[in-house]
C-alpha cells in the first residue's frame, strides 16, 4: 500500500522554481533516502510533503487520501479538520533536532501526546519511557537538551517522533549537524528502524549509510528527479553525474 | 515639622506609589502583550495603528500623558472629574505608556525565536494558541527579562511623578531643605534594590535550561 504519493510537485521562492514537477510514491515498510547536492530542492520537497511549505501545484496524497491536490492548475488544500487528521500519519526529524529547550527530555517527547493526542499522563510516560530505553537514553529522562550532546539530542527528537507512533518517518538530513563519531550513533537508530520496517523517507549525505539501509535512493538535481532505484543500480549506475556525485561524497 | 512626621508623610505617598507600581504592570503586561500582536499583525492597518500607538506613547512626556488622561473628559466630554478619579487617571496613563514599552519589548523576543520552534510544534500538532503558550512564550519571558527589569525599575522611579514627589516637594518648600528630597531618593532606592533583587532571582529561577 502506497503511504505516500507526490504527484507533480512544484514549488517556487520568489520567481525561482525550486522543485518543477516531482513525482514519488512510498511504500509501507519502504526506506527511500534522497541523495543530491546542496540547493537541489531536496529539503524543500520533504517540508512540501509535512505541511511546513505549500506547494503551487501538485497532489499530496497519505494513505490514499488528499491533502492537497491539483485541478484545473489551482493547488487545493484539505480542510484544517483533514490535514490535522493527516498530520498524524508522519513525523519529521529536523537537521538541527528543533527540542523544546524548556521541557525536559521526558516532558519533550510527552507534551505533545498529552495536549495535542490527550493521552492520559501516565500512558504517555510510559510511552516515552520505552522508547528512551529501547535509543539508550533512559539514564537521560530528567535532563534538559543543552546538558546532552547532540547525538543524545536528535535521538531524542527521533524518540519524540516515534512517540506519536507516525506511520511514515521523515528525516531532513538527520546527521548533518553532528560530528563523525555522533553520526554514527544516530546511524545506528535509524539502521535499527529500518530493520524494524518502519517506512523512512531520509534526506542524506550520508552515502555509504544510504546504501545499506535503503531499499531505494533518489537522486535529485535543479530541482528534478535525475536518477532512482536500488541502492545497487544507483552504485553502479552508467549516469555519470550520478557517479560523480557519489563518488565525490563516498570520498573516492 | 518633626522627623517622624515627615517620614509618616514620605511613607504614605511610599504606599501610594507601590499601588501605582502593582496596579500598572497587572495592566500594561498583558495589553502589552496584545499591543505587540497588533504591532506584528499581518493586517496592515492594525499594525500602522500599533506603531502609530507606541510612538506616542514613548515619544511624549509621561506627565503630559498623565494631565491629558487626568483632564482628557473634561475638556471632552466635559464630565467633572471626581476627586477618586485622579488616582485612576494615573493607572490609565502609566498601564498605557508602559503597555507600548512592553510591547516592543515582547516583539523583540518573540521574533528572536528561531522557526524551528515553531516548525516542531507544527509537526507534533500542536494548534497556534497551544504552540505560543506552551512553547514559545515561555522561552520568551526567559529572554526578555533583563529589559523587562529595567522598564520595573524605570517605573518605580516614574511613580514618583505621580505620588511621592509632590508631597517631598511640599514637605521640602515649608522646611526650606533638601533632606526630604534625600530621604525619598533613599526610599525609591531601597525600592528598587527589592525589586531587583526578585528579578535576579526569577531570572535564577528560570536558569534551568539554556
Amino acid at each position: 500500500m502506497k503511504l505516500l504519493e507526490m504527484n507533480h510537485v512544484r514549488k517556487e521562492f520568489d520567481g525561482v522554481e525550486v522543485l518543477k514537477d516531482i513525482s514519488l510514491a512510498v511504500e509501507e515498510g519502504e526506506v527511500v533516502s534522497i541523495i543530491g547536492p546542496s540547493g537541489s530542492g531536496k529539503s524543500t520537497l520533504l517540508r512540501c510533503a509535512t505541511l511546513l511549505e505549500q506547494m503551487d501545484s501538485g497532489d499530496l496524497i497519505y494513505m490514499g487520501e488528499y491533502a492537497a491536490r491539483t485541478d484545473g492548475g489551482k493547488c487545493v488544500y484539505a480542510s484544517k479538520a483533514e490535514l490535522k487528521k493527516l498530520h498524524r500519519c508522519f513525523g519529521l526529524v529536523f537537521q538541527n533536532f528543533n527540542l523544546f529547550p524548556h521541557y525536559s527530555v521526558l516532558k519533550n517527547i510527552t507534551d505533545s501526546l498529552i495536549a495535542v493526542d490527550k493521552l492520559p499522563k501516565k500512558e504517555a510516560e510510559e510511552r516515552a519511557g520505552r522508547l528512551l530505553e529501547q535509543l539508550g537514553l533512559s539514564d537521560k529522562r530528567d535532563a534538559y537538551p543543552y546538558q546532552l550532546s547532540g547525538g543524545q539530542q536528535q535521538r531524542v527528537s527521533i524518540a519524540r517522533a516515534l512517540a506519536k507512533q507516525p506511520k511514515l518517518l521523515f528525516f531532513d538530513e538527520p546527521t548533518s549537524a553532528l560530528d563523525p563519531e555522533l553520526t554514527v550513533e544516530v546511524l545506528k537508530v535509524i539502521k535499527a528502524l529500518a530493520k524494524e520496517h518502519m517506512t523512512m523517507v531520509i534526506v542524506t549525505h550520508e552515502m555509504q549509510f544510504a546504501r545499506e539501509v535503503s531499499d531505494r535512493i533518489i537522486f535529485m538535481e535543479g530541482g528534478v528527479i535525475k536518477a532512482q532505484g536500488t541502492p545497487e543500480e544507483l552504485f553502479t549506475t552508467e549516469n555519470e553525474r550520478v557517479r560523480e556525485f557519489i563518488g565525490h561524497l563516498s570520498g573516492k | 515639622m518633626s522627623i517622624q512626621v515627615m517620614l509618616l508623610q514620605l511613607g504614605r505617598g511610599m504606599i501610594v506609589s507601590i499601588e501605582i507600581f502593582m496596579l500598572t504592570l497587572l495592566f500594561s503586561l498583558p495589553f502589552g502583550l496584545i499591543v505587540s500582536f497588533g504591532r506584528m499583525s499581518r493586517n496592515g492597518l492594525i499594525r500602522g495603528i500599533s506603531k502609530v500607538y507606541i510612538s506616542i506613547m514613548r515619544g511624549t512626556p509621561l506627565m503630559l500623558q498623565l494631565l491629558v488622561v487626568y483632564f482628557g473628559p473634561y475638556y471632552v466630554f466635559h464630565i467633572r472629574i471626581s476627586n477618586s478619579y485622579r488616582f485612576i487617571a494615573v493607572i490609565i496613563a502609566f498601564a498605557i505608556n508602559y503597555a507600548a514599552y512592553f510591547a516592543e519589548i515582547y516583539r523583540a523576543g518573540i521574533e528572536s525565536m528561531p522557526a524551528g520552534q515553531y516548525e516542531a510544534a507544527r509537526v507534533l500538532g500542536y494548534g497556534k494558541a497551544q504552540t505560543f503558550f506552551k512553547i514559545i512564550l515561555p522561552q520568551v519571558v526567559k529572554r526578555i527579562l533583563p529589559p523587562v527589569t529595567n522598564e520595573i525599575i524605570t517605573l518605580v522611579k516614574d511613580t514618583s511623578q505621580a505620588e511621592m514627589f509632590t508631597i517631598a516637594k511640599q514637605v521640602a518648600a515649608a522646611q526650606t531643605t533638601i533632606l526630604p528630597l534625600m530621604v525619598a531618593g533613599v526610599f525609591y532606592y531601597i525600592l528598587n534594590l527589592i525589586v531587583a533583587a526578585l528579578m535576579e532571582r526569577m531570572e535564577k529561577a528560570l536558569s534551568y535550561y539554556r
